[in-house]
């Protein structure tokens, strides 16, 4: 029975590091380069995303069975729709002030090509079980990539983090850093440094498989 | 649901028979109704919550613009005249009277919005009609730059400039440093447009509502330019 958890393990880590969405697949740049001037409007900006996407995903998945195929594009547009209009209702009732902030990029969270991806080479085929760890990983993977953009850009453009202040007074801030290039330059430098690591972590598990076959 | 083999030789793996249009439209016409259901239901759940929120922030912010004041009044401009009207459901277009203590009028938070840098500037700004001054101003929504235009409600020393700021002829937004006269602020550095742009709005807010507030007595009669005369 540890085989089938093993696979729902893989499918929510796949998300995080190797298949992470925005540095690897480079999914979902606008509200990436748009929303991540300040670590607090990059969570509520993940968590939005998140909860999109494992809600719909556990739809998807579940009613795949009764979806048409010619239809289904249409179909996962109007789930994923729904839930997005849901999230930004919920996010303006509970958290006004950081609903300001986002502004338009709530509702254009439908036009995440991250959510309607993951519903259509994922969710629409398999179980509900894997679905829903798939979205889950993929979520937490966007999520730790728009907090990391968020947390460099406000750092360094504001000297705080979280709206708390690191640096005191006699730090100038970097305000490009929370303007647009700030978010290119940030997206660049990050993208750089996890291809870095990535093949970092290559070259290790190429040398560990060399020298296996070599004291054999 | 297997297939019979006699009928799809060598396509046991093909997709099963085209559906009916009709199940295709079921299919659809049923997401969309249930979605539709949902959306009400968080939208009405929801709605009370997001209308309190934005009359409490309307109403901190009157108190805001007008320091010293114990009650507020919404007053609509209807067949000429102001007159208190508290229920939101109507069009017209309503500003706020402030009240002391001992009852007297105080002044008026006036509603007012134009455009931006990048989007519109909604804002309500205090006046008083005595002294014929601004009594301060606060940013109601905005989409400007971050870390730039943001300044006109981050910058508290341009905030501030709209406090006891005289609006006659009219208010002008001058290069940092150099404001002088009663009726002049500082723009922002960096934020010139966003800076000019909360000043015309509050000068278009003044001319659309100054006559209106007449107050018997200490009211000045405005001065207005001959209006160019039309050649032709």
């Amino acid at each position: 029975m540890s085989k089938p958890r093993a696979d729902a393990y893989q499918e929510f880590i796949k998300g995080l590091w190797r298949e992470n969405p925005v540095f690897a697949q480079v999914l979902g740049m606008c509200p990436m380069l748009a929303v991540t001037n300040s670590a607090v409007n990059a969570l509520a900006m993940g968590g939005a995303t998140f909860f999109v996407l494992v809600a719909s995903s556990l739809l998807v998945a579940t009613l795949k069975r009764w979806i048409p195929r010619q239809v289904r594009i249409s179909t996962y547009v109007i789930i994923i729709a729904t839930f997005v209009t849901v999230t930004d209702y919920t996010l303006q009732a509970l958290i006004p002030e950081i609903h300001k902030e986002l502004g338009a990029f709530i509702p254009l969270i439908v036009a995440n090509c991250l959510i309607l991806g993951r519903q259509e080479s994922f969710a629409s085929r398999q179980p509900v079980r894997l679905a829903l760890m798939d979205a889950a990983g993929m979520g937490a993977g966007f999520l730790f990539a728009l907090l990391a953009l968020g947390s460099v850009r406000e750092v360094l453009g504001e000297g705080a983090w979280f709206g708390i202040d690191l640096f005191g007074p006699g730090f100038e801030p970097w305000v490009i850093m929370i303007l647009p290039p700030g978010g290119f330059l940030t997206l660049g430098l990050l993208l750089l440094l996890f291809s870095w690591i990535a093949e970092r972590r290559q070259r290790l598990a190429e040398r560990l498989a060399e020298l296996e076959t070599q004291t054999r | 649901m297997s297939q019979d083999p006699d009928l799809t030789p060598a396509a046991s793996d093909t997709r099963p028979a085209e559906p009916t249009s009709l199940r295709l439209v079921t299919a659809l016409s049923l997401a969309g109704l249930l979605s539709g259901i949902i959306i009400v239901s968080v939208y009405e759940a929801t709605l009370p919550t997001i209308t309190a929120y934005q009359a409490r922030m309307l109403r901190e912010a009157v108190f805001e613009v007008l320091p010293g004041i114990e009650r507020i009044q919404r007053l609509v401009y209807r067949d000429g005249i102001l007159v208190a009207e508290d229920a939101e459901d109507t069009d017209d277009e309503a500003i706020f009277g402030g009240y002391g203590g001992s009852g007297e009028l105080v002044g008026y938070a006036i509603p007012s919005a134009g455009p931006g840098f990048q989007d519109t500037i909604r804002l309500l700004y205090g006046y008083l009609p005595s002294q014929r001054q601004v009594s301060g101003m606060e940013i109601l929504e905005s989409r400007e730059t971050p870390g730039l235009g943001d300044k006109i409600y981050k910058d508290q020393s341009f905030v501030d400039a709209f406090r006891g700021l005289a609006i006659d002829p009219e208010i002008r937004a001058v290069k940092k440093g150099t404001a002088s006269a009663v009726n002049e602020v500082d723009a922002i550095t960096g934020a010139t447009i966003s800076s000019k742009a909360v000043v015309r709005i509050i000068n278009e807010g003044n001319q659309r509502w100054l006559a209106r507030l007449a107050v018997p007595g200490d009211q000045p009669t405005e001065e207005r330019p001959e209006p160019p005369a039309t050649g032709g």
